[in-house]
C-alpha cells in the first residue's frame, strides 16, 4: 500500500501512543490523590533508567565485570598469591599450573598477580583520565552551548582540531613532551578527550536552554552560574554518564597502547600493556605471557562498553 | 455500499483495546459500541486519555503491537469483520475503503519526495492506472481540495507548504481512492483558527461531494456543534453518551456531557458568565475505580454508582447514556444543578 | 483613566536578523516577530491579546520581561522604562513581573521537587531561610489547589492541569503585581482549562493581580479579558474594550477571526453565516506591502496595498476603540 501513508501512519500512532501513555499516566500521573495515591511511587529519571538496566541482560553482565575489576583493583594484595614484582629466579617461564595459575614471565614473576596488579593502573587512569576529560568538556562545553557567539565559534574550532587528531598520535606526542609516567598519562588522555565531553554537553544545553522552564528561571531573575548548576547541568547529564562509561573503556586501550610503546607505565610496575609489550619476543616459547593480559584487557573494555551502551538505552528507551 | 438494506456502514461492537506496559494493563478502550451510517458525520469527543484516537486507530488496525492489543469485539464493515482481515485483505481495505487524515500535518508527509510523488503513490497502491492517468487523477484531487497554481505545487516539497496546505494534501491522499469513511483524527487542532475553517469547511464539502461518511474525532464541542450529526462522548475508555447532535447540547444526560457543556468558555457568552469546572482529573486507565469510572468526579453519584458500571443503554429512541440516572434526568426528576 | 496605567508599551519592535554562511555570518532578512506596537494595561485589568501563531503575541512577553532584546522602542512599567535600567534594577522589577507559559510540561524542571521550584523564586531573591521558605511554599500550594503535603513530589507526577498550577504556583511567590500568561490553558483539557481559568480569576481578586493575556482561543479572551487587543503578523490591527470588540468588530480580519470559531450550539451554528478568510498568513520575514492583511481581504482596495493603515480611534462614546482600517467598520 501507498508506502508513506502507511508509515507515518505507524510513527505517527507510535507519536500518539506515547502522548496517550503520558496522559494516561502511564508515566505516573496522579489524579485526586486520595483514591490513587498508592499506586504510584516516587519515580524519576534515574530510577526508571535504573530499572530498565537492570532487565538489560548484557549491560548487567557488562556491570558485574566493571564491579569485579574494581574489587579485583582494591584487593589486588589480599587476591594476589605473589608479590608482582618479585623476581623467582627458579620459576621463570613456567608455563600456567596450579602453582602459578596463569604461568610465570622471563623474570620468574608470576603473571596471575601481575595482572591483578595491572588491574590497579587500568581503573586509575579510566577513571581519573575519563574525569579529567569531563571537567574540560563541561566547563567548555557550557561556555560554549549558553552563551554562544564568540566563546562558541572559538571553542568548537579548537574541539573540531582535537577531532582531527588521531588519537593514539596526539598521545604519542603530549607522553614525549611531558616524558614517561602515570600521572602524565592521566594528563595526556584527559586533554585528548575533553572535545567529545564539550560536544555532547553543548549539544545537550542548547536544546534545554531554549526549555520554558529556564525561561521561567530567568524572568525570576536565576544568575547565570544558577541557571547552568541548578538548571541545565541536572538535565543534560544523563549522556555525559553513558559516554563517560563508554570511554572508560578507550582511555583503558590507550593507556595499554603508550605503555606498550613504552611511553607509559615503567618497569617493573604491572601494567597490562606493557606486559604485552614484554611477551612480544616470546609468543612462540611462551605464549601465556600475552594470552592473560591481552584478555584482561579485552574483558574490561568489554566490561565498559556493555555498561555505557545499556546506560544510554535505559536513559533513552526511544532510541532502540 | 449498502450492502444489508439497513444504511449502516459501520459497526463496532464492544471493542476492547488494552495496552500491555510494565505498570499494568492500560484499558485505552473498553467496551465501545457504536455505528455509523451513510452519508453521516460521527463526531467523537473525549478529553486526552479518553480513547477516542485508540478508537480510530483500531478501526484500521494501527494500533502498535505490542504492547497494544484488540482484545475483544468486532468492528463490521461492509458486512466483514475487520477484526478478522488477514494481511493481504487489510492491505486493500486500509486508504481504499477506510482512509485516515491525523492531527499533525507537519509529519504526516514525507520531506523527501515531492507532493506529486506521494500524491500518486497513494492513487497507485489501489489503482492499476498508467502514470499519465493518475497525474491527471492527481491534479483533479489538488483541484478539488483547493490548492492554487497546481502543476508548480505538484512539483513542491513538503517544506514548501503551509501547515493548512499540507493538510489540504493530506486529505487529497485520503480521499484519493474515494473511501467510504474518512476518520479524521484532530485535523484541526495543529492549524490556526481561520486555517481551521477551510480544513473543516472543506471536508464537509467532500463529503457531500464523494457521499462518503466522516468520523471526526476532537476536543472542540464547537467543531462538533457545526459539524457533527451523531456525537459519542467518551470518558476514560468508554462511550459515556452516544446521540443526535442537538440531544447531546440540548438534552444532555450524562453528568460527563453536563459538565463538559458548562465548564467550557463560550463566545456567544459574556465575561460575567462564570465557568463550572469539573473537579478533579480523569482516572489513571491502569487503575480505574470499581463501578461507574467518572463518579468520582460525579456530583449526582449514589451508593448504586459504585458497584457496578452503568451499561449502554437506549434511555430515549436514539440516546444511549451509561447512567444509572439517567432516566431521572429526562423526566425532569433530578434537576441538573447549575 | 491614565495615571492608572501598570504598564505601556510603545512602538515596541523585535527583529529576528537570520544570517547566513559558514564564516562571514552574512545577514540575510530578518523576520519581523513585532513591528511597533503600542498598547497599555490599566492596574487590575486583564489585557487579552489574541492573534494566530507567528503574530509576535509570544514574542511581546518575552521581550515585556526582556528574556529577548527588543530592537526599538520602549517598555514603561510604573514610570520606568525597563529597558533603560540596570541589571540590578531589573533584578528588582523582576519580582513584580512574572510570567506562566503555555506548555505544563516544559516549564517545569523535570529535576526539581515541586518545593524547589516554587522555592526558587525567594532563593533567588534570598527571601527568608529555610524554615520560612518551606513554610511559604506550603501555603502557596495550598493557594493554587493542591495538596501542600505533595511539597518533595516531581512535577510528572502531576497531571497538566496540577503542573499549571504549579507554574502559577511559582509566578505568584514573590506576589508580582501583574502577570505575563502566554497560552495558559491552550495545552489543558476543556474540563481542566474551566479549573485554572476560575483560579487565575480568583487570584487576580485576592492578590489584585494585573494580566497580559495572551493565547489563540478567542472564546477563552472573551471570557477574561476586559480589553483586547488583536495581532496580525507583527502589528495590532485593532484593541477595544472586550464587549465592544466581541459586538461590533471594526478591523476585517478581527470580523473573520471571530467568524471562524464555531459555537458549541447546533442550531445557532446551522443559522450562523460563517465567512471563511482565504489563504494563509504570510511570512514574517517578507509580509506583504501596505496593509499586511490585504492579501486575504474581502475588502481590499488599491490604496490597502500601498499605504499601512495606522491605528485610529472609533469609539463611539468616551471609550477607545482602535482599529487600523481604511475602511474600518466595513462589513466584509
Amino acid at each position: 500500500m501507498h508506502g508513506w501513508i502507511q508509515e507515518s501512519g505507524l510513527k505517527k500512532k507510535k507519536l500518539m501512543f506515547e502522548k496517550e501513555k503520558e496522559s494516561i499516566g502511564i508515566t505516573g500521573e496522579i489524579a485526586e490523590d486520595s483514591y490513587l495515591e498508592k499506586k504510584y511511587s516516587r519515580s524519576s529519571l534515574y530510577k526508571d533508567a535504573l530499572k530498565r538496566l537492570r532487565r538489560n541482560k548484557l549491560a548487567m553482565l557488562g556491570l558485574a565485570i566493571v564491579i569485579a575489576l574494581i574489587l579485583i583493583a582494591l584487593f589486588a594484595p589480599l587476591l594476589a598469591p605473589y608479590d608482582p614484582i618479585a623476581r623467582i629466579k627458579a620459576d621463570s617461564s613456567l608455563a600456567p599450573s596450579s602453582v602459578h595459575l596463569f604461568g610465570t614471565d622471563l623474570l620468574g614473576r608470576d603473571i596471575f598477580s601481575r595482572v591483578i596488579y595491572g588491574s590497579r593502573i587500568s581503573i586509575e587512569v579510566g577513571i581519573i583520565a575519563v574525569g579529567i576529560s569531563v571537567i574540560i568538556g563541561l566547563f567548555l562545553g557550557a561556555l560554549s552551548g549558553y552563551f554562544g557567539n564568540i566563546p562558541d565559534t572559538v571553542i568548537m574550532r579548537i574541539a573540531d582540531i582535537f577531532f582531527a587528531f588521531p588519537y593514539i598520535l596526539g598521545a604519542i606526542a603530549i607522553m614525549t613532551v611531558l616524558g614517561p609516567g602515570v600521572i602524565n598519562i592521566f594528563i595526556a588522555i584527559g586533554i585528548l578527550g575533553w572535545a567529545s565531553f564539550a560536544r555532547i554537553f553543548r549539544s545537550s544545553i542548547l536544546t534545554i536552554k531554549n526549555k520554558e522552564y529556564i525561561e521561567a528561571a530567568r524572568a525570576l531573575g536565576a544568575s547565570n552560574y544558577r541557571i547552568i548548576t541548578k538548571h541545565i547541568f541536572p538535565n543534560a547529564f544523563a549522556p555525559i554518564i553513558v559516554y563517560a562509561t563508554m570511554n572508560i573503556g578507550t582511555a583503558i586501550i590507550v593507556e595499554a597502547a603508550l605503555s606498550f610503546l613504552g611511553l607509559g607505565v615503567q618497569p617493573p610496575t604491572a601494567a597490562w600493556g606493557k606486559m604485552l609489550a614484554e611477551s612480544l619476543d616470546y609468543i612462540d616459547i611462551a605464549p601465556w605471557m600475552m594470552v592473560f593480559p591481552g584478555l584482561a584487557i579485552v574483558i574490561t573494555v568489554l566490561g565498559f562498553v556493555l555498561l555505557g551502551d545499556g546506560l544510554r538505552d535505559a536513559f533513552d528507551p526511544k532510541l532502540r | 455500499m449498502d450492502s444489508s438494506g439497513n444504511n449502516k456502514i459501520l459497526e463496532v461492537n464492544n471493542l476492547k483495546t488494552y495496552f500491555y506496559t510494565d505498570g499494568g494493563i492500560v484499558k485505552a478502550v473498553d467496551g465501545v459500541s457504536f455505528d455509523l451510517k451513510v452519508m453521516e458525520t460521527l463526531g467523537i469527543v473525549g478529553e486526552t486519555g479518553s480513547g477516542k484516537s485508540v478508537t480510530a486507530l483500531s478501526i484500521l488496525r494501527l494500533i502498535p503491537q505490542p504492547p497494544g492489543k484488540i482484545v475483544e469485539g468486532e468492528i463490521i464493515f461492509d458486512g466483514k469483520n475487520i477484526l478478522d482481515m488477514d494481511k493481504k485483505e487489510l492491505q486493500d481495505f486500509r486508504g481504499n475503503k477506510i482512509s485516515m487524515i491525523f492531527q499533525d500535518p507537519m509529519t504526516s508527509l514525507n520531506p523527501v519526495f515531492t507532493i506529486g510523488n506521494q500524491l500518486m503513490e497513494a492513487i497507485l497502491a489501489h489503482k492499476k492506472i498508467t502514470k499519465k492517468e493518475c497525474r491527471e487523477e492527481s491534479y483533479r484531487l489538488l483541484e478539488l481540495v483547493g490548492i492554487p497554481d497546481i502543476k508548480r505545487r505538484f512539483e513542491s516539497y513538503p517544506h514548501e507548504f503551509s501547515g493548512g496546505m499540507r493538510q489540504r494534501v493530506m486529505i487529497a491522499m485520503a480521499i484519493a481512492n474515494s473511501p467510504s469513511i474518512l476518520i479524521a483524527d484532530e485535523p484541526t487542532t495543529a492549524l490556526d483558527v481561520t486555517i481551521q475553517a477551510q480544513i473543516l469547511e472543506l471536508m464537509d464539502e467532500l463529503k457531500e461531494k464523494t457521499k462518503s461518511s466522516i468520523i471526526i474525532i476532537t476536543h472542540d464541542l464547537g467543531v462538533v456543534a457545526k459539524y457533527a450529526d451523531r456525537v459519542m462522548v467518551m470518558y476514560a475508555g468508554r462511550p459515556v453518551e452516544f446521540s443526535q447532535v442537538d440531544n447531546i447540547f440540548y438534552n444532555p444526560l450524562h453528568p460527563y456531557t453536563i459538565g463538559l457543556m458548562k465548564s467550557i468558555a463560550r463566545l456567544d457568552h459574556g465575561k460575567n458568565e462564570k465557568l463550572k469546572p469539573i473537579e478533579g482529573t480523569p482516572p489513571s486507565l491502569i487503575d480505574l475505580p470499581e463501578g461507574c469510572v467518572f463518579r468520582v468526579r460525579c456530583e449526582y453519584a449514589e451508593d448504586e454508582c459504585k458497584s457496578q458500571y452503568p451499561p449502554l443503554s437506549e434511555i430515549e429512541p436514539g440516546h444511549f447514556v451509561s447512567c444509572f440516572r439517567a432516566k431521572e434526568f429526562l423526566s425532569g426528576s433530578l434537576v441538573r444543578n447549575k | 483613566m491614565n495615571d492608572n496605567k501598570l504598564l505601556e508599551v510603545k512602538n515596541l519592535k523585535k527583529y529576528f536578523n537570520l544570517r547566513s554562511g559558514f564564516l562571514s555570518q552574512r545577514f540575510s532578512g530578518s523576520v519581523k516577530a513585532i513591528d511597533g506596537i503600542s498598547f497599555f494595561i490599566n492596574k487590575g485589568e486583564t489585557f487579552g491579546l489574541v492573534g494566530e501563531s507567528g503574530c509576535g503575541k509570544s514574542t511581546t512577553a518575552r521581550v515585556i520581561l526582556r528574556l529577548t532584546n527588543p530592537t526599538e522602542g520602549e517598555v514603561i512599567y510604573n514610570n520606568i522604562n525597563i529597558f533603560k535600567i540596570s541589571s540590578r534594577e531589573m533584578f528588582k522589577v523582576r519580582r513584580e513581573i512574572q510570567i506562566i507559559f503555555q506548555d505544563p510540561y516544559a516549564s517545569l524542571s523535570p529535576r526539581m521537587t515541586v518545593g524547589d521550584i516554587i522555592g526558587e523564586p525567594y532563593e533567588i531573591h534570598s527571601i527568608g531561610n529555610r524554615q520560612e521558605r518551606t513554610k511559604k511554599v506550603k501555603n502557596l500550594l495550598k493557594v493554587v489547589g493542591l495538596n501542600p503535603e505533595h511539597i518533595n513530589r516531581y512535577p510528572h507526577e502531576f497531571s497538566g492541569g496540577q503542573r499549571q498550577r504549579i507554574g502559577i504556583a511559582r509566578a505568584l511567590a514573590l506576589t508580582p503585581k501583574i502577570i505575563l500568561c502566554d497560552e495558559p490553558v491552550s495545552a489543558l483539557d476543556v474540563s481542566v482549562q474551566a479549573q485554572i481559568l476560575n483560579l487565575m480569576s480568583s487570584l487576580q481578586k485576592e492578590f489584585d493581580l494585573t494580566y497580559l493575556f495572551i493565547a489563540h482561543d478567542l472564546s477563552v479572551v472573551k471570557h477574561v479579558s476586559d480589553r483586547v487587543g488583536v495581532m496580525y503578523l507583527g502589528k495590532i490591527v485593532e484593541i477595544a474594550k472586550s464587549e465592544d470588540l466581541y459586538e461590533k468588530p471594526l478591523h476585517p480580519y478581527t470580523m473573520g477571526l471571530l467568524s471562524a470559531v464555531p459555537i458549541p450550539d447546533p442550531q445557532l451554528e446551522r443559522q450562523r453565516k460563517r465567512i471563511i478568510l482565504q489563504g494563509d498568513v504570510p511570512s514574517p520575514l517578507n509580509p506583504p506591502s501596505g496593509c499586511r492583511f490585504h492579501p486575504r481581504c474581502p475588502n481590499a482596495q488599491e490604496i490597502c496595498s500601498i499605504e499601512e493603515p495606522q491605528l485610529k480611534n472609533y469609539s463611539e462614546d468616551a471609550g477607545e476603540h482602535l482599529a487600523a482600517c481604511f475602511f474600518a467598520g466595513k462589513p466584509i
